[in-house]
């Protein structure tokens, strides 16, 4: 029998079983949905990993990060907006990291929402650097708490791909795109 | 200030609004000295763009004088420019390859999920064209915020007037892209479908890269006189059949290229738009997948379909056997103004193209909401309306 198995990432399988082997695939796995995301960014690896293992700077792109308090090279806390004005809240564990290629990270016991991750740079050339993020977690409420996340567009899919935008944007360009009249408008549309 | 709001369909008004400031540091603000009402700009006075909001201001072909610039801008205070409608960055993989209408950072994350839903990838921001692209604030006003200022506008030299080179910024280049994409071999015959603006820039731009003749189609008898007077030959499509008469004017081997420019200008979003004339559509009149239609199965053999008309979502009935079977080539898309407007300054500058003469109408700001009246119920004689905020009457 000749294996079915394509080159496509764990995170486009229809298999049942593509989520649990992507998050096996993780250094320390925590999660039972999974969301994968790849955007390509016109900046070299080194440039974007320095600036992205700086957890102190996720929330100039990441729209739903409160604050990231990073307590130790490999520790750090964050806090994140949840559905209907709530926050939830967490520590996260670098788990493994290599220079100019991969971070991955876990949640500690104690965490509202238990996630874990990598994120990944690949030189693309003349392209820049495909950066792809692999996010792991346990949607609190299960499927209906799912639901009720991506209604307010708070759900992690919906947020990564997002944050990924942002984050070429900022890369890129030097700033993220608002159609915001001033600054005030701008801070009150969340970045 | 005063500014052109959408309210609803058939409504637009003059409203105060807070002036916009610099929010990036790439950023500047134009104070607005001549700003054009765009035929795409009537399907939003229709009311078929989806996702526009109450308040919204709309228009964007429009030029003025800089007169704040953020840390990161290049532009010099009091310098006139004119501003590329396509928002892009000049930095990210497409903008590399001059394809500007394809950048991805001058369109809000949020705003990137349903072209993407749609088209499979998210397009350029857009200035005053809903909030699908972007939910910027538009030219129709006496200040706009223009981001990435230090890429996109391009600065006028000194005593050239407004009207010869506010449509820098939209309906040039976009007449000007449609004719490249066409091809254009020296002795060509040319075909152009709707000679509204795009199109009557394309038959000029359609001559200068070396059309033998051009053949323009239109039903408005004096959009087809401003067709002749660059020395088109035309076809009045309500008083001769278009196809026998192509056929008869080629001696039966068609145009080498066609040019699709009916109905709408080359940008937005018309799925709904689009949907209901497709239901509509009985292959007669001027409804737009006729004349794309029309246009491939009039095309000669191995020859070249060029669409800068606007199309949102599907269209049935498209001629897929003509089309391979004939072997033909189509090219379309977005304008990349960006990447023509110092070549078509140039050309403006050297007398080689007219721009000032589909000008119809100018008035002041003010009367905007007038302007779109007039511009949606007599397309025959106002082939365009010009703003011009600092006027008074």
């Amino acid at each position: 029998m000749t294996d079915a198995r394509d080159d496509a990432p764990l995170s486009t399988s229809k298999r049942s079983g593509g989520a649990e082997a992507a998050i096996e695939s993780l250094a320390e796995g925590k999660g039972s949905s999974i969301v994968g995301r790849s955007v390509t960014i016109n900046r070299p690896v080194s440039e974007l990993y320095s600036y992205f293992r700086d957890f102190s700077n996720l929330p100039h792109f990441m729209e739903n990060v409160v604050s990231i308090d990073v307590r130790d090279p490999t520790l750090s806390h964050w806090v994140v907006k949840a559905p209907a004005g709530a926050t939830v809240a967490w520590d996260a564990r670098v788990t493994r990291e290599e220079q100019d290629r991969l971070i991955e990270w876990t949640s500690e016991p104690g965490a509202d929402v238990p996630n874990s991750g990598r994120v990944e740079f690949r030189d693309a050339g003349a392209r820049g650097t495909v950066v792809t993020a692999t996010i792991a977690y346990d949607p609190p409420g299960g499927i209906i708490g799912k639901a009720i996340a991506k209604l307010f567009q708070r759900e992690p899919a919906i947020q990564a791909r997002r944050d990924l935008r942002r984050f070429k944007q900022l890369m890129e360009t030097g700033e993220i795109a608002t159609p915001a009249m001033n600054p005030k408008q701008f801070g009150e549309m969340g970045l | 200030m005063k500014a052109l709001a959408w309210h609803g369909k058939h409504d637009v008004r003059i409203d105060n609004v807070p002036d916009p400031e610099i929010v990036n540091s790439r950023d500047c603000i134009i104070k607005v000295t001549s700003t054009a009402i765009c035929g795409s700009d009537l399907h939003l006075y229709d009311g078929y763009i989806p996702t526009m909001k109450a308040g919204d201001i709309l228009g964007h072909e429009f030029m003025g004088e800089v007169v704040e610039v953020g840390a990161k801008s290049t532009l010099k205070k009091g310098q006139r420019v004119v501003v590329p409608f396509t928002i892009a960055c000049g930095s990210c993989y497409h903008c590399g390859k001059h394809q500007y209408s394809a950048c991805p950072n001058g369109l809000p994350a949020d705003n990137q999920d349903i072209a993407q839903e749609l088209y499979g990838h998210e397009m350029s921001g857009l200035f005053g064209y809903s909030h699908m692209t972007g939910g910027y604030a538009g030219g129709q006003a006496e200040y706009v915020r223009v981001p990435f200022s230090d890429v996109g506008p391009i600065v006028i030299p000194d005593g050239v007037e407004d009207d010869k080179v506010l449509f820098l910024s939209d309906i040039l280049p976009t007449g000007w892209q449609a004719a490249e994409y066409a091809q254009i071999e020296p002795g060509d015959t040319v075909a152009v479908w709707g000679c509204g603006p795009v199109g009557l820039f394309a038959v000029q731009s359609a001559f200068l890269m070396g059309a033998e003749r051009v053949i323009a189609i239109d039903h408005f008898p004096h959009r087809l006189e401003l067709a002749r007077r660059f020395g088109a030959e035309t076809i009045n499509f309500e008083e001769s059949a278009t196809y026998e008469a192509l056929m008869e004017m080629t001696g039966g081997i068609g145009p080498d290229a066609v040019i699709d420019a009916v109905g709408l200008e080359a940008h937005g979003l018309f799925v709904d738009n689009v949907i209901d004339q497709i239901k509509a559509s009985t292959f007669l009149g001027t409804d737009r997948p006729h004349s794309i239609r029309q246009a491939i199965i009039a095309c000669r053999k191995g020859g070249r379909v060029s669409m800068p008309a606007v199309y949102g979502g599907f269209v049935d009935k498209f001629p897929l056997g003509a089309f391979m079977e004939k072997g033909l080539t189509l090219k379309t898309g977005q304008t990349h103004v960006q990447h023509y407007m110092p070549g078509l300054l140039n050309a403006i500058m050297e007398g080689k193209i007219d721009t000032e003469f589909l000008i119809s109408h100018r008035m002041p700001l003010t009367a905007a909401p007038k302007g779109y009246d007039m511009f949606k119920n007599h397309q025959n004689e106002v082939t365009k309306v010009v703003l011009k905020p600092g006027m008074t009457n």
